[in-house]
């Protein structure tokens, strides 16, 4: 069984880093995204991934069952998924706005922090 | 009150600069409110982590367990020195940073939301530097990488757009590593506590999943510090922020990775086996080496600057190279007047700015003349950066390249010697081309610089003189900080002791 968590967290680590890759801002995004999902994946598996009861304590006693899940694996999750949501989100404004400011989606046309007091342009208007 | 006050002495520097935080946010429309709250709280933090450092020093490791959860199971606070000192150092460049601003910050940036974010940011620092649980250390990382990203875009420039994209990706990747390191921890350890993590982690067995987590560590840390093969973040974003901005992250941001990278390299992995001390000794020669050869080919004073903290981030991962109790209090000791000195030149940077109207150096000049005050003000931190005795910086440097002679790796302090060398041409570069030659314009219009910019300057050139003429405190707190960081028994038995004095039932 996780055998087959480890391929597809293998899988989906591959396709983001691949798209983290990419020079176009959107892909990186979506690699972002695909990295972190995958990670989540992999915290579930490191905590121990078994076919049990959900970890809620029942009625009338003081502690958890012993075949009930791990909680804390599920816990860090949920805190992880949040923080990811809110960064991703921030992120995909950001991608917005330097797209209408920029007018560009590729890295390789967003150059305008290298271009902020950069060494090399006003020697080449000396030079030239 | 005394005895409240130490009792809760972990709680405020956390809860003051988030309650000024939720104040300025809900004065929002009032900055010239939010101005005033913004000082009110930066001092009273200051007054907080002083408070704090006073009962480190008086008691020892100082623990709290919020909610009142039982260790391991809790999340735990903790503060010892070295954790207590960075809270006090970074809490003074807030407050220089919060009064510079009251001279620096035009009224759009104000209304950008500059005061929430930057209250923020300090939240997520002095959790960083306070917080005794692995996974909480995570999510104050996230605190100040959102809070970052606010500041980085704070005049929405189409520069600070395409830099806050270089940042935010990068520092994301980190932030992944880091949460995947953490899982595969837990998976072999059970518990996420540092304390606990100290005492499972010997015991455990040496495994795959436990080496790929110690290099994932490394790597997430690293990303964050700067060191050499991943800085490239930090030039392409720095200098696109507000110089303000640039000031507080160059004093903090990295300092809080290479805090992380101190905490976790020493009290959860040794330094020794696994291969970690060659790769963190390359680490440093590199970040040492290429931060200052990035620097030398810059004329952008903001520029040259971020690269000099990439090439500083490599003196203090010296000491963790080497990781002789001389090293780590010669990093202890780094950091602290590496924290003082480089948001200084920041500031410095920003006084120029405002006194020339520009940040490239062949256009400006003529600072020694209509302003003699602001290069005393440059020459004190620029020295002590490039480690000119009698300032800060000689202490420091000597220091760890002592340590690295007598911990066989002279040729680390080989490389610390030679990279000295060209801190002081980029150093005297901008002292030449800024102060020292007339201005290249023909009608130079200089611009007086106001009190409110000086002020912060020289309070943090004094804290520079001070530690550069009387160090033997600081030496001495910094041998002190440092045995109690590689002793983790005294962690461990601190954080579990304060089970009993909290009442709580085991």
């Amino acid at each position: 069984m996780s055998l087959v968590y480890a391929f597809a967290i293998a899988a989906q680590m591959g396709c983001g880093v691949y798209l983290l890759l990419s020079r176009h801002v959107v892909r990186i995004l979506l690699g972002v995204v695909l990295l972190s999902a995958a990670t989540n994946l992999l915290i579930f598996v490191a905590g121990g991934l078994v076919f049990t009861a959900p970890p809620v304590i029942a009625q009338g006693t003081q502690m958890l069952g012993g075949e009930a899940a791990n909680p804390l694996p599920q816990a860090l999750i949920l805190t992880a998924i949040v923080i990811g949501f809110a960064l991703v989100a921030f992120a995909a404004a950001l991608v917005l706005k330097a797209y209408r400011a920029m007018g560009s989606v590729f890295t390789s046309e967003q150059t305008d922090a290298e271009a902020l007091g950069t060494p090399f342009d006003a020697e080449v208007a000396r030079n030239g | 009150m005394a005895d409240f006050l130490n009792e809760t002495a972990l709680f405020w520097p956390l809860a003051i600069p988030l309650a000024t935080a939720a104040l300025c946010a809900a004065l929002w429309s009032l900055p010239r409110w939010q101005r005033g709250a913004n000082l009110v709280g930066l001092g009273l933090t200051l007054a907080a982590s002083l408070v704090l450092l006073n009962a480190v020093m008086s008691d020892g490791i100082q623990v709290k367990q919020f909610g009142g959860w039982a260790p391991p199971f809790g999340i735990s606070f903790v503060a010892d020195q070295f954790s207590a000192a960075m809270v006090v150092i970074s809490s003074i460049l807030a407050l220089a940073a919060g009064v510079f601003a009251t001279a620096d910050l035009r009224r759009r940036q104000e209304r950008s939301g500059f005061y929430p974010l930057f209250n923020g940011l300090m939240v997520g620092v002095n959790g960083a530097f306070l917080t005794g649980d692995i996974f909480n250390l995570y999510v104050w990382f996230e605190v100040m990488l959102i809070t970052t990203l606010g500041l980085i875009t704070l005049d929405r420039t189409r520069a600070q757009l395409d830099g806050a994209i270089k940042y935010a990706v990068l520092n994301l990747f980190s932030t992944i590593l880091f949460l995947m390191a953490i899982g595969l921890l837990y998976g072999v350890t059970g518990t996420l506590n540092m304390a606990d993590l100290a005492i499972v982690l010997p015991q455990a067995q040496g495994s795959v999943a436990l080496t790929v987590a110690a290099m994932m560590f490394l790597l997430a840390f690293g990303i964050k510090a700067g060191f050499f093969p991943m800085f490239f973040w930090l030039p392409a974003s720095y200098h696109t922020a507000s110089i303000i901005v640039s000031a507080v992250f160059a004093g903090l941001l990295t300092k809080v990775g290479v805090y992380a990278c101190f905490r976790v390299f020493t009290l959860l992995f040794e330094v020794e086996d696994g291969g970690i001390r060659p790769l963190v000794a390359f680490f440093a020669a590199g970040t040492m080496v290429f931060g200052v050869f990035g620097a030398a080919i810059q004329w952008d004073v903001r520029r040259i600057l971020s690269f000099h903290i990439i090439s500083q981030i490599g003196y203090i991962m010296l000491g963790l190279a080497i990781a002789t109790p001389l090293a780590l209090a010669g990093a202890v000791f780094y950091i602290i007047h590496h924290i003082v000195v480089k948001a200084n030149l920041f500031f410095v940077a920003g006084a120029i700015h405002r006194a020339t109207g520009t940040y490239d150096l062949r256009k400006a000049g003529g600072l020694m003349k209509s302003s003699p005050l602001l290069a005393v003000l440059f020459l004190i931190p620029a020295l002590s950066l490039a480690g000119i005795p009698p300032l800060s910086g000689f202490w420091a440097k000597f220091m760890v390249i002592d340590a690295s002679f007598r911990g066989d790796a002279a040729w680390l302090g080989a490389v610390a010697l030679f990279v000295g060398l060209l801190t002081v041409f980029s150093m005297s570069k901008i002292w030449i081309e800024a102060f020292w030659k007339d201005s290249p314009r023909k009608t130079a219009r200089v611009r007086s610089v106001p009190a409110g910019m000086l002020a912060p300057i020289a309070a943090l050139c004094a804290i520079t003189l001070v530690i550069g003429f009387n160090p033997e405190p600081l030496v001495a707190f910094s041998h002190l900080a440092a045995d109690t960081m590689a002793d983790q028994a005294q962690f461990i038995a601190a954080v579990f002791n304060e089970r009993q004095i909290a009442g709580v039932q085991p």
